[in-house]
């Protein structure tokens, strides 16, 4: 026969075999979706929990970007003066808008907020001064713009605090790289015992047919043909696994995806939860591919050596 | 075809099972090995298959010495040799087409050849009309007949027998025997193991006796 013949029969035969091997877990389908939801089980907890630490991240960096920040002036300041000054920043590139809040404004909005009404009836004068909000421009959102333009307003004499708390954002950001990192270690543990559960499955599946091995290898089949289909079946458990496991995540996000809507409404904020990419998916796939043929390549290593035909 | 060379088998456990064995089956012949139960005539094919290596001596299968073969190459020489057995060891989940097909499919053959070759060797054992049956409802000798046609259907140049007709009545096992030498007038080499003296000297072959791992003697026919 050709080469190029001799290749094609090879393929012909591989895509035979994976055929096979589909219709043997097709014909238990019980057994293979027992198989294929531990080991989706197994897989899509790293992935749920990395997609959700994503989202946080997700969240934080928008935190720590287009926030608005507050500056306090000193009590001593008029509106007059405080107009003037709002009138100057508003030239500065550096600020997209600007909001002030007025000793008045603030005490009727703490009062309301607080539930401290009648406290604050006793006092004789407002202790609040005023105010600017300030929103940073697109451009210069980035925490070290943003502390520049602190630095610059403070250089003002009517202003005595000025200041965004970049400090529980950098916290946050710390935790939930700890947790993305231990997320790495909770995969591989899990992704261990998806190895251990195909393996496990192949070695059953070995044992069941030990006669048909037996019989294959007296009549001249070589170990790389007898080999084929177990390859193939965990192949096939570790995409079964993989699409259980995608399933699952995507299950559960969606039952996540409203709250969080209605959380992120309340906070006047467009953010939506991130399910699975297509990339993403893709390294769910081959994750899950590669660990189920790993295991059943293991499997087969150990044990079908020990069987010889007699 | 086949050469033995002084050639010993010692089990593990240390029973002697064959002690200096040497005979030549030329190609084409057709032979029984007799010998009680416990002879060695089956530690003797199974050296043949390499099923078991020979710890002494040599044995030559079509020119090749078997003492010296890689493991690898083990398969590739089981292709050469259609194996018959006393239990004859089908896969009972699959049916009689199916158990043919296994040794063309193992070495590769494509679909529309792997028919028409099956058909052709369930053709020859008399079982056409049953290629779709399962082998558990066939008789003892239908079985026997289905393992024949399996272990001739890739045409290897010689043909094994362990005991094949060892569970099965006179009359089926006089078909059998007539089976082998129908192959052998086509030029296959055939060795059968047999203790079944009532039947073998009624055919006119080469009888290789064995007792107790010794080549006792061998009873020559001149080919009819």
């Amino acid at each position: 026969m050709k080469p190029a013949q001799l290749l094609r029969n090879y393929f012909v035969r591989h895509v035979q075999v994976a055929l096979n091997s589909l219709g043997r877990l097709y014909r238990s389908p019980l057994a293979s979706l027992m198989t294929a939801a531990v080991i989706g089980i197994a897989l899509a907890l790293p992935s749920g929990l990395y997609l959700l630490t994503g989202n946080l991240q997700r969240l934080s960096t928008q935190w720590d970007g287009s926030a608005s920040f507050s500056v306090f002036l000193h009590k001593t300041v008029s509106l007059q003066q405080t107009q003037a000054l709002q009138n100057r920043l508003q030239q500065w590139p550096e600020i997209d808008s600007l909001q002030l809040i007025t000793p008045d404004q603030a005490l009727s909005e703490f009062r309301e907020l607080s539930g401290f009404g009648e406290a604050l009836d006793t006092l004789d004068e407002n202790p609040l001064p005023f105010v600017i909000t300030i929103k940073p421009a697109r451009t210069q959102a980035d925490a070290e713009s943003v502390a520049l333009l602190l630095e610059k307003l403070r250089t003002f004499p009517e202003v005595e605090l000025a200041q965004l708390d970049l400090q529980w954002v950098k916290r946050f950001n710390a935790i939930v790289d700890i947790v993305r990192r231990s997320i790495w270690v909770m995969a591989a543990l899990l992704g261990l015992a998806v190895l251990l559960i195909t393996g496990n499955t192949i070695r059953l599946e070995i044992q069941n047919r030990r006669d048909e091995i037996a019989i294959t290898k007296l009549i001249g089949a070589t170990n790389g043909f007898i080999r084929r289909p177990f390859l193939y079946n965990g192949f096939w458990y570790g995409v079964m696994g993989a699409v259980v496991a995608g399933l699952l995540v995507e299950l559960a996000f969606l039952q996540l995806h409203s709250p969080v809507r209605q959380l992120a409404g309340l906070y006047q904020s467009g953010f939506s939860l991130q399910t699975l990419s297509l990339t993403e998916s893709l390294a769910l796939l081959v994750a899950g591919t590669s660990l189920g043929l790993l295991g059943a390549w293991l499997a087969v290593g150990r044990h079908l050596a020990a069987i010889e035909p007699v | 075809m086949i050469r033995f060379d002084n050639v010993c088998k010692r089990y593990p456990e240390g029973k002697e099972a064959l002690q200096g064995i040497s005979f030549h089956l030329h190609s084409g012949a057709m032979a029984f090995l007799t010998g009680h139960s416990g002879a060695g005539k089956s530690t003797l094919l199974k050296l043949v298959a390499l099923l078991e290596r020979s710890t002494r001596g040599q044995l030559f299968l079509d020119g090749e010495n078997l003492s010296r073969t890689p493991k690898r190459r083990i398969p590739y020489i089981r292709r050469k040799i259609g194996m018959i057995f006393q239990n004859y060891r089908l896969l009972f989940d699959r049916t009689v087409f199916d158990n043919v097909a296994l040794p063309l499919v193992i070495a590769g053959y494509r679909h529309q050849g792997i028919s028409r070759r099956v058909r052709a060797a369930l053709d020859k054992v008399g079982l056409l009309d049953r290629e779709r049956a399962f082998p558990i409802m066939l008789s003892g000798g239908e079985q026997q007949r289905v393992g024949i046609a399996r272990a001739v259907v890739n045409k290897p140049p010689l043909l094994l027998a362990d005991e094949p007709t060892g569970n099965l009545d006179p009359e089926l096992s006089y078909d059998i025997m007539q089976l082998f030498e129908h192959f052998n007038q086509v030029g296959v080499t055939v060795l059968i193991a047999s203790h079944d003296l009532d039947l073998i000297s009624t055919m006119p072959y080469t009888q290789i006796i064995l007792h107790q791992g010794r080549l006792v003697g061998s009873r020559a026919h001149n080919s009819p």
